[in-house]
């Protein structure tokens, strides 16, 4: 009789070696993955797709949740579950423009600051000071109130008091890695500071900022559903969770379908958005301890 | 060709190189910078290569001042003299493959044109005593000999004057420092190399300089022709330095400074700096800096030089 | 005085070091000398009894006077380290604590191995003596000592706690050349004193060669020559000694004074 032995080379068995290592991480992928999944085939899987935009049905107000509507409708007749699954698309596309304007306005600042210290590195940090100074919501609040309540305003205005904290962590990395004596020689053979900046310092201080990213997201997700909900950012009809749970909580009692939905839909993807945060900050912890 | 004159560099309060003088004649030739920490050796190496602004002085290189040059001289200056540092784990950037490492540098100078850059980046990879296919390799699958080999590559690559090797071998085992140090020799003959070789390893200097200058404490006590300096010092200081070192032998060397409390940098004695660990200090090392004068065929900074060169002779 | 017979540590499935016998005696040194990876550092941790904490397996038999080490409990391995087995490293800042006053850790350790407040003040200050150096440095703080007295605070520790075995592990690497002078001298004079068993561990063979009566070269995990040093020096057996003794570069020794 032999003994069989799983052969250590076979992709399935790397990924469940890989699973059972970062439990957290996969769950937290397996978990957005779904959302991304249920955002992209939103037009086709929704029962209503037009209830994510201006239809109303008046006759089919508050219904409780049924085989033709499965979160109920809303105080207008509209398909909860279609309004839910649109809603999906809408806080992705926040997270991922915050992100994004965050990232292109913070990384290239704390680089500048980090590479040539002086003076330049004083004013772009007085001036992150200034931004980190206010609580976030309370600046994301004021600044959508200056301009017109919506979706891109907010979005605008949660990445204007998100770009602070990557310039700061940016400038930390780019600090520590311009002393290096490979960017030394990089200055002493004459390289132009743009392409020391560009391929040397940025690629080698951008990983801590992708980790922080990843923890960002979930915080964001709830940044934007809160100033919905206080009605400073979508407004109706914009299906977004945040509006809608703003919509129902009035309803709480007696219709509790209106906000239990949208609220669950995002508890779930802000826990999606951590477990991958965690996730990856666990598997990049040096002192992780790798057993065989 | 290189000229270095009344050096001064401060550190906030602290003088790490006082009024040093020296010169490198046009290769293939090399000087020796030997010292302990707080030397100023490492200081001087990097004030020559712009990475450090000197206090006052003067450093040119066929005359093209490193300091004062206007636009276009400062690109000349930057390619007329280049470094190789000390820490093979740090020396090169470690997403960065060796090939676009070193045409890093081909790029910077315009050296040859583009479409000659890979044949010349496998020409300078084998001078280094490496294959072409290590172009496609990162740092991390490189030993740290293999590092510095390709330290040294990108240095050449430029086409320099001159090369400062801080500590070149220092963090490589010796069997690995020993190929490294036979490869500079080797490049010196072929290239007609001329370099300004910063170490405390009074061996190795010997091996690949003829000229050296010791230093203590930001200034230049002796210097000279290395073979001299080195076998048969004249300045206390050196004296001790030689004697320090540890041979190949079953006995230990006999500490030959006073004990004293170690220098200060930032308080350096009064005098002569090496007055309170010296065994022929007299009153007038504790208030008169001695100036080099020519003693026993070098340059000693001393004022008891010739009993010191006396008591050599023994 | 110190047996080891049988070494072996591994890291995970890898073997570090596989030494098959080494022996101690009072008065003697042992130098262990080799390059990086030959684990001469790994084989002073192991014989310490510091391994297991690194997260390495240590197989085979250390015996102190017959007594085995390996496997030992850390109530009985903390006993035996620093009494009878003391170790210093590279950077002394391994030994001391940078938050504390030097002699407030120094006190600490006498205390800890059972002298009493006025007893462990007159032993440190005595210790402090005996390496050259002024029993008022033990006010000072970690970073105000140089690196050669920080070293020196380090052997002091050693002695005052009366350890019968010094490990060294490349105790005067990071020094200065006329430092390690001092230093090496500081360590033989103590030596005959105090008739230490030393166990010195270096990259450096000319060191070596001056303060060990007997070395072992070690590469890759193994010792691959033992014997007295003249005998090294002069007939190395091995051809990775040889190796070593060509790379070294040697200063030209001065012939007859010129006129």
């Amino acid at each position: 009789m032999t003994a069989v032995t799983a052969p250590t080379s076979v992709p399935g068995v790397r990924a469940r070696g890989f699973a059972r290592r970062n439990p957290t991480l996969v769950l937290g992928i397996v978990l957005l993955v779904l959302i991304v999944l249920v955002a992209l085939a939103a037009p086709w899987l929704a029962p209503a797709p037009g209830d994510a935009g201006t239809a109303t049905h008046p006759f089919n107000v508050l219904t409780d949740p049924s085989s033709a509507h499965p979160f109920g409708t809303d105080l207008v007749g509209r398909d909860l579950l279609t309004r839910v699954m649109y809603g999906a698309r809408i806080s992705l596309r926040i997270v991922v423009e915050v992100l994004l304007i965050a990232g292109v306005v913070g990384i290239p600042l704390g680089l500048i600051a980090g590479y040539f210290r002086g003076r330049v590195d004083q004013v772009i940090m007085r001036i992150t000071d200034v931004f980190l100074a206010f609580p976030a919501l309370l600046l994301s609040l004021a600044i959508a109130f200056v301009l017109t309540p919506s979706v891109q305003n907010m979005t605008i205005a949660i990445a204007v008091t998100w770009w602070p904290w990557y310039t700061r962590l940016v400038r930390g990395e780019a600090a520590s890695i311009a002393t290096r004596p490979y960017i030394e020689s990089c200055r002493v053979l004459g390289v132009s500071h743009a392409r020391i900046l560009a391929r040397h310092i940025l690629p080698n201080s951008i990983t801590p900022v992708l980790v922080q990213m990843s923890m960002d997201a979930g915080g964001i997700l709830l940044t934007a559903a809160s100033i919905s909900f206080l009605g400073l950012g979508a407004q109706d009809p914009t299906p977004e969770w945040g509006l809608i749970v703003s919509q129902g909580a009035q309803y709480f009692a007696t219709q509790w379908w209106f906000v239990t939905f949208a609220g669950l839909a995002i508890l779930f993807t802000a826990i999606a958005f951590n477990l991958i945060g965690d996730g990856i900050r666990e598997m990049l912890d040096p002192r992780r301890v790798v057993s065989r | 060709m290189l000229e270095v004159r009344d050096l001064v560099v401060r550190y906030g309060p602290v003088v790490a190189v006082d009024g040093v003088t020296l010169g490198v004649p046009a290769g293939p030739a090399g000087l020796g910078l030997v010292g302990e920490s707080g030397s100023g050796k490492t200081t001087i190496g990097r004030a020559i290569v712009r990475l450090t602004e000197p206090a006052s002085g003067e450093v040119t290189v066929d005359g093209l001042n490193a300091f004062n040059a206007k636009r276009g001289d400062l690109k000349a200056y930057r390619k007329s003299v280049q470094i190789v540092f000390q820490d093979p784990d740090s020396t090169l950037d470690p997403r960065m493959r060796v090939g676009p490492a070193i045409t890093e540098a081909l790029r910077a100078h315009a050296v040859v044109e583009r479409s000659a850059w890979p044949d010349r980046v496998t020409e300078l990879l084998t001078a280094v005593g490496l294959q072409a296919e290590h172009a496609d390799r990162l740092p991390h699958q490189l030993s740290g000999g293999q590092r510095q080999r390709v330290a040294i590559a990108r240095a050449l690559a430029v086409e320099p004057r001159l090369i400062v090797l801080d500590e070149p071998t220092s963090a490589l085992d010796v069997t690995v420092q020993a190929r490294v140090l036979e490869l500079i020799a080797g490049l010196r003959e072929e290239r007609s190399l001329a370099y300004l070789l910063i170490s405390h390893n009074l061996a190795v200097v010997e091996h690949l300089c003829e000229q050296v200058a010791v230093l203590y404490l930001g200034q230049v006590v002796e210097q000279g022709e290395a073979a001299r300096v080195l076998t048969r010092p004249v300045h206390p200081y050196t004296r001790a330095l030689r004697t320090a070192v540890p041979e190949l032998s079953e006995t230990l060397p006999a500490p030959a400074t006073k004990r004293a409390e170690p220098p200060n940098p930032a308080d350096p004695p009064p005098g002569c700096r090496f007055h309170p660990r010296c065994p022929l200090a007299v009153d007038r090392c504790r208030s008169e800096r001695p100036l080099p004068r020519e003693v026993g065929g070098r340059l000693v900074a001393c004022h008891r030089a010739e009993d010191s060169l006396a008591e050599t002779r023994g | 005085m110190l047996e080891v017979r049988d070494l072996g540590v591994w890291f995970g499935d890898r073997q570090v070091v596989g030494v098959d016998a080494l022996d101690l005696d009072k008065g003697q040194t042992v130098g262990i000398v080799g390059e990086t990876g030959s684990g001469k550092s790994m084989t002073a941790y192991a014989i310490a009894g510091l391994a297991p904490g690194m997260g390495a397996r240590v197989e085979g038999s250390v015996k102190l006077d017959g007594r085995e080490l390996i496997g030992l409990s850390d109530g009985a391995l903390r006993d035996i380290r620093g009494r009878r087995i003391a170790m210093i490293f590279q950077a002394p800042i391994s030994s001391l604590n940078p938050v504390f006053r030097v002699g407030d850790v120094f006190l600490r350790a006498l205390r800890l191995h059972g002298a009493s407040k006025a007893n462990a003040r007159e032993r440190a200050a005595e210790a402090m003596r005996s390496v050259a150096l002024s029993p008022d440095l033990l006010h000072r703080y970690p970073h105000q000592l140089s690196g050669g007295q920080a070293q020196r605070v380090a052997i002091a520790m050693a002695v005052a706690l009366r350890a019968e075995v010094l490990i060294a592990d490349e105790p005067t690497s990071a020094l200065d050349v006329t430092v390690q002078a001092e230093i090496l001298d500081v360590l033989e004079k103590l030596q005959a004193e105090e008739s230490l068993a030393m166990l010195f561990i270096s990259h450096d063979l000319a060191v070596v060669s001056g303060i060990c009566d007997t070395v072992a070269i070690m590469y890759d995990g193994e010792v691959v020559e033992r014997g007295p040093v003249s005998e090294t020096l002069h007939h190395p057996s091995h051809p990775y000694t040889r190796e070593l003794l060509a790379a070294v570069p040697r200063l030209t020794t001065p012939e007859a004074p010129d006129a």
